[in-house]
């Protein structure tokens, strides 16, 4: 029985030598191995792993395709559900969704299907594209704001059934936090900048330097020609901890931090002009995904010792598993169950340091986690010169705040009919981040093909 | 493209650029900032709008050659062109009837007041606006402020021009006439707004300060420019860049503002003999 085959493992770069660099960390199956590993899947009836994919990818055919060695013929069926596959591929947290279910699982280990399908996407990428053709025009205009996962999906299938779409991108570059947040060594931008190029091979144009908001705003964009308006901002708008000391120099919230190096290539400077500083001693507080992309980018850059600072205990740490792991084995050291009170500065205004405090775990919150409690008289200090605040984002006001009539929740999402994706204005839309708050790059994405489907109803009907 | 259509000199390392931006333009109004980037390899810069035409689809922003990235930018000349520039970010300013007002420019910081000073006179303002520099040559664009005030007061720290010493010399001065001010706008070197604020806050004049920090985004998503503004932290680029100048923790800003100085010293030394060789 194929399954009898152990899960084949992806070949990553070494962890020491990794550590030291912003090339990408793991380095994709070989053609036999992915072969083999697609070898495993057991071809059920009743697929339960396309369940557990946001987008709904046909997971059993992809795989057989590639199991026969066809590997374009597998890129083409992840296509028809999923446009961006070599960035999922990468960053989907397959472990939670399509591999949770997988039925080898249950005694063994799922079939790693995140690691076939960026197989198969990357072997498109270098050998030849199946370009998607869109239906013909329908004469229909879609402006979308925001070109992260949710807008980027969300244009994409707009596109392919015709329609004429326009993404208005705020910064100078399209990709929103693939570009900005997610590491290089994590997810290479030339590749995030190769997948939106076949967007715009399907049509979709892309103006960036566009502030909705401030240029235009979604009311202008619908009586300027629209007949929708997606919108997919993101959660771009840092959390601080409201503590003293945490607007002293040295102290970064993780999205300053991240997008200058991933961004504005500091990690290059000064071949790149815009700077950054790590410290011998770098202090990142919090435990998702963001905080180990932080600890890992700042190790990168020089950092002697990096130290991932968590209110709770390793299992409420909110970040993937393997992304976990790879920071462990890359050096970063974790103090969990820690948090700070204070940070503190040096007479330049340099922060040095922070006052901590130990905690335990009490009665389970709202979230149904455990609240972390701080222990009295717990106090002990952490030298850091450099502090990377990585608590959580939540959605940037720009354009809501500019949008007349747009219902929103206390906390600044937008709400949306949630079949739909219809916020409280016929013909606007929106998903991703900016509707469930800080979120995963695929939630994100089924987010922007679910409005994107009932914007072409919409659409139908006008 | 963004493209510069008219290039001034109007002091020393200091020059005027009017750029065409027809979106930019047609939204612009007074107060508000652009970012602005040269290169690929470029910072992303941000400059105080000075003027904007919406006819002519154009935003004007003067800036001064201070570190790397600016003083490439002054070498830009007409029909060269900018790869990015965004705007208009941040809030404008509140403008309504105050009632008399002044307007207090230092150095290149009389740029952002000139659309500051017009608005507010538009609105029926008696505005005095003063023009402080080190001597008489760095007194840019006295004849635009002239042409938007119903007075001008000129200060200069070595007396070459109108009276000798500081803003608030100038500030002072209108004072001793008995006049009553309602409001002030004091934008140009961060110690220049603080020593106006310090001056102002036991007077009791509303005093508003334009804050430039050190900016990456200019969206509110980043927090590179985090202002200590009272007990609040607030974002220069999406709360401001105008804040109650008598609550803006100024020592705290000018520590942020120096933050990166060592690095700006190496690109400089790095460039150095590139920009000789280049001849720019």
């Amino acid at each position: 029985m194929a399954s009898k085959l152990p899960r084949q493992e992806m070949p990553r770069q070494d962890a020491l030598v990794r550590s030291k660099n912003f090339k990408e960390v793991a380095l994709g199956y070989p053609p036999e191995t992915a072969m083999l590993e697609a070898s495993r899947c057991l071809q059920c009836k009743n697929p339960k792993c396309v369940k557990g994919c946001p987008v709904g990818v046909d997971i059993p055919q992809f795989v057989e395709k590639i199991a026969k060695g066809d590997f374009l013929e597998a890129a083409k069926i992840i296509k028809n559900k999923n446009l961006l596959p070599a960035i999922c591929g990468r960053v989907c947290p397959q472990e939670s969704q399509c591999e949770a279910q997988c039925i080898l699982g249950i005694k063994g280990e799922p079939v790693a299907i995140g690691r076939l399908e960026r197989f198969a996407a990357d072997y498109e990428m270098a050998h030849g594209e199946c370009k998607v053709e869109p239906k013909a025009s329908t004469g229909k205009k879609v402006a979308v704001i925001g070109s992260g996962p949710a807008g980027l999906t969300c244009a994409a299938e707009l596109a392919r059934n015709g329609h004429a779409v326009t993404i208005f991108e705020a910064l100078h570059v399209a990709g929103g936090v693939l570009m900005y947040g997610i590491p290089e060594f994590r997810l290479p931008k030339a590749i995030v900048q190769k997948e939106i190029n076949g967007l715009r091979d399907m049509g979709v144009e892309i103006k960036v330097n566009q502030v909705v908001g401030k240029i235009t705003s979604v009311q202008e964009l619908l009586n300027i020609g629209y007949d929708a308006v997606f919108i997919g901002t993101g959660a771009g708008l840092p959390y601080f901890l409201n503590i003293p000391g945490e607007n002293l120099c040295g102290v970064y919230s993780a999205n300053e931090f991240l997008t200058r190096s991933n961004l504005m290539k500091a990690y290059d400077f000064p071949n790149f002009i815009t700077p950054i500083k790590v410290g011998e001693q770098v202090a990142v507080l919090g435990g998702g995904n963001v905080a180990m992309d932080a600890a890992r980018t700042a190790l990168r850059l020089g950092a002697k010792n990096v130290h991932i600072i968590y209110r709770r205990s390793r299992t409420e740490l909110p970040a993937r598993l393997e992304e976990v792991e790879n920071a462990e084995e890359e050096g970063v050291e974790f103090h969990l169950l820690t948090f700070p009170k204070e940070i503190l500065g040096d007479e330049n205004g340099n922060v040095k340091g922070m006052i901590c405090l130990r905690y335990e775990l009490g009665e389970p919150d709202q979230s149904g986690r455990r609240m972390p409690v701080p222990i009295k008289g717990s106090e002990f200090e952490i030298p850091a010169q450099t502090v990377v605040v990585a608590i959580g984002q939540r959605p940037n006001p720009l354009v809501t705040m500019t949008t007349k009539g747009l219902e929103l929740n206390p906390r600044g999402t937008i709400i949306v009919d949630e079949k739909t994706m219809a916020t409280s204005i016929p013909g606007v839309y929106a998903g991703g981040d900016v509707v469930t708050g800080a979120a995963t790059v695929i939630l994100a994405m089924g987010a922007g093909k679910k409005a994107a489907a009932s914007i072409n109803e919409y659409l139908a009907t006008k | 493209m963004y493209t510069v259509v008219k290039k001034r000199v109007l002091a020393k390392a200091i020059v005027l650029l009017e750029i065409e931006a027809p979106d930019v333009a047609k939204k612009a109004q007074a107060g508000q900032f652009v970012i602005v980037r040269q290169f690929d390899n470029s910072e992303r810069i941000p400059l105080t709008i000075m003027d904007y035409d919406r006819q002519k689809g154009t935003v004007t922003i003067v800036l001064q050659a201070v570190g790397y990235s600016s003083t490439l930018l002054t070498k830009l000349e007409e029909g060269d062109s900018l790869l990015d520039f965004v705007g208009p970010l941040g809030q404008p300013t509140e403008i309504k009837n105050y009632g008399t007002v002044l307007c207090v420019g230092g150095g290149v910081g009389v740029a952002p007041i000139h659309p500051i000073a017009r608005a507010l006179k538009e609105a029926g303002n008696y505005v005095i606006s003063i023009l402080a520099a080190k001597n008489k040559d760095l007194i840019i664009l006295e004849k635009e402020m002239r042409a938007v005030s119903d007075e001008i007061v000129i200060t200069t720290d070595d007396g070459s021009y109108g009276l000798k010493g500081f803003a608030t010399h100038g500030v002072q001065a209108v004072l001793d006439r008995g006049l009553n001010i309602d409001a002030i706008w004091a934008i140009g070197p961060m110690i220049m707004m603080k020593s106006v604020a310090d001056f102002t806050r036991p007077l009791g004049i509303k005093t508003f300060v334009s804050m430039n920090p050190i900016m990456v985004d200019g969206t509110g998503m980043c927090g590179a420019c985090r202002v200590q503004v009272g007990e609040e932290t607030k974002f220069a680029c999406v709360h401001g860049p105008e804040f109650d100048g008598h609550l803006v923790d100024f020592d705290l800003a000018m520590k942020r503002s120096a933050y990166y100085r060592k690095e700006e010293a190496m690109v400089m030394e790095k460039y150095k003999c590139q920009c000789q060789k280049e001849g720019i």
